[in-house]
């Protein structure tokens, strides 16, 4: 078999398909969804020559392994594993040449949570609403990985350009997350205020791709009640009742009734999406976005 | 408290109503404009659309209007288009030119008696007040393709049940609060239900994929309910 497709070996614990989301959809229902970890699915398609909106995987702490069915290039990003081909090691952060029928493992995550994988011509499923993400909230998109599926791949385009040294950020000791208060800092007290940006919670296990959940101090509120639903936007951190800070991520519902405290930077995502869960989080005061100054 | 409203407030509508907006911040690049009422969103909501079609907006990512507010996300320079938006002269929305639903509906559903009692009328009298109502997506959450429904006068109105069902089948016709909704895929839920629809509320495959989108008007029409329709001939 030489046709352009992989098979699934090994699903792994949550393996989705993932690109830069469907944005502009918030209107209908639908969320963004994509990446978690953009930067590194950016940087997984910048070494097999893809654009950045080719569609990768995305894994979740133990990998995966998939048989491919032609000859591709692929690169492994985000959180750091060991990677194999037909057993053999191989680089992680680099592009890596598979030959046909052969084996590529992503084992397990040596610190952090999600890996990337892209395959030269990315994953060729067909797109929904303009994405071929894998929306956990919602259901669109491609399901997650199963062992046994067969996925299409993309006709590679570009060769790959030569990127000499990957960036690679280490493991998440401390999630410092910049935070803009507002639109809903009124319903805090000043108390709450301060705690929001000076304690220190927890990442708790109960995060996933919708939101980062946090074990520790509880707001405190200046009113009770909730609000008529409003427009949520990526990186807001909403409070329940329980008065713990949720970090909304990329499958987020797009309206919500629990007061928004402040939102966080997008810069600081990723970071986040590579917090394992009992890494200490903080709050600190954003001053301007790094992209606003020019960066982009 | 802190952080104050980045713009100022207040707009005139065209026929001398105030707009009144209160703009508040979401992060680096959006906006969270608070209304005095769901028309008033409407009115705003429909503007936007305008502009952006004029090509006179400036790039937005999202612009998600909601029950008393509208989210713009992803501009470059929030503060600079909060100043603008208070200049805007904000007619009231037209409903003429909106499109036009009709949703078959069996008033069968496990809550309809309940529902009366609340409405203190007979389960026959539900069903001619709801599918003679014409309702308006005021915005849409939850699901893809799920509209929250307003155009029941407010004595209409109904708690959501004590106890939320596990599992609302797919086109379950429900009411909460304002609001009536369609359920466009099978789902737990603590909304009173009259009834089912075999209409399809989202096809990810077709243009649009949305049935219902913000602003499409909603009429309900009763399809009398028969279980063995075979039987009949």
């Amino acid at each position: 078999m030489t046709d352009r497709a992989f098979a699934v070996v090994r699903a792994g614990a949550l393996t989705t398909v993932q690109d830069l989301g469907r944005i502009g959809h918030a209107h209908l229902g639908v969320p963004r969804s994509g990446a978690l970890d953009a930067d590194a699915h950016r940087l997984a398609n910048r070494l097999v020559g893809n654009a950045p909106e080719a569609a990768t995987l995305e894994t979740t702490v133990t990998g995966c392994a998939v048989r491919v069915r032609c000859a591709v290039t692929v690169a492994v990003t985000g959180a750091p594993c060991p990677v194999t081909v037909d057993g053999r090691p191989a680089a992680w952060g680099a592009p890596v040449r598979v030959p046909a029928d052969a084996v590529l493992e992503v084992g397990t995550v040596t610190h952090g949570l999600r890996s990337y994988v892209a395959f030269a011509g990315g994953v060729g499923i067909e797109p929904v609403l303009g994405s071929r993400a894998t929306d956990l909230l919602s259901g669109l998109g491609p399901d997650p990985l199963a062992d046994g599926a067969v996925l299409p791949l993309g006709t590679p385009g570009t060769p790959a350009v030569a990127v000499e040294a990957v960036p690679h950020a280490g493991p998440v000791r401390e999630l410092v997350l910049p935070v803009r208060l507002g639109p809903r800092d009124d319903w805090f007290t000043a108390q709450g205020l301060r705690t929001l940006l000076t304690g220190v919670w927890r990442v708790s296990a109960e995060s996933n791709r919708i939101g980062l959940r946090t074990e520790g101090p509880s707001l405190e509120r200046a009113r009770d009640g909730e609000l008529p639903s409003e427009g949520m936007a990526l990186g807001a951190v909403q409070v329940p009742p329980n008065g713990l800070p949720v970090l909304f991520l990329a499958d987020h519902p797009t309206t919500g009734g629990y007061p928004v405290v402040g939102v966080v930077q997008e810069a600081a995502l990723p970071a986040a999406a590579q917090a394992a869960p009992g890494t200490p989080v903080r709050f600190v005061r954003a001053h301007r976005s790094p992209r606003t100054r020019g960066a982009y | 408290m802190t952080a104050p409203p980045p713009g100022p407030t207040g707009s005139r509508a065209a026929e001398g109503h105030a707009l009144r907006m209160r703009t508040l911040p979401v992060g680096d690049h959006g906006l969270l404009i608070e209304l005095d009422s769901g028309e008033a969103v409407e009115a705003l909501h429909a503007e936007l659309l305008r502009r952006a079609a004029a090509g006179q907006l400036p790039a937005t990512r999202e612009i998600v209007p909601a029950a008393r507010t509208v989210l713009i996300d992803g501009l470059a320079a929030p503060e600079r288009f909060a100043a603008e938006l208070a200049g805007w002269e904000i007619p009231p929305a037209a409903r003429s030119g909106a499109r036009t639903v009709e949703l078959p509906v069996r008033y069968d559903g496990p809550d309809l008696a309940d529902v009366a009692e609340l409405w203190g009328v007979t389960p026959d009298e539900v069903v001619r007040i709801h599918s003679g109502t014409e309702f308006r997506v005021a915005f849409s959450g939850f699901a893809p393709g799920f509209g929250y429904l307003t155009g029941l006068p407010e004595r209409y109105h109904v708690p959501r049940r004590a106890t939320p069902r596990t599992r609302l089948p797919v086109g379950s016709v429900a009411l909460a609060g304002p609001y009536t909704g369609v359920y466009p895929r099978s789902s737990p839920g603590g909304w009173q239900l009259l009834g089912t629809t075999d209409a399809v509320l989202w096809d990810s495959a077709r243009e649009p994929a949305a049935l219902l989108a913000p602003g499409t008007l909603v009429r309900f029409v009763p399809r009398s309910f028969d279980p063995h329709p075979e039987a009949a001939q």
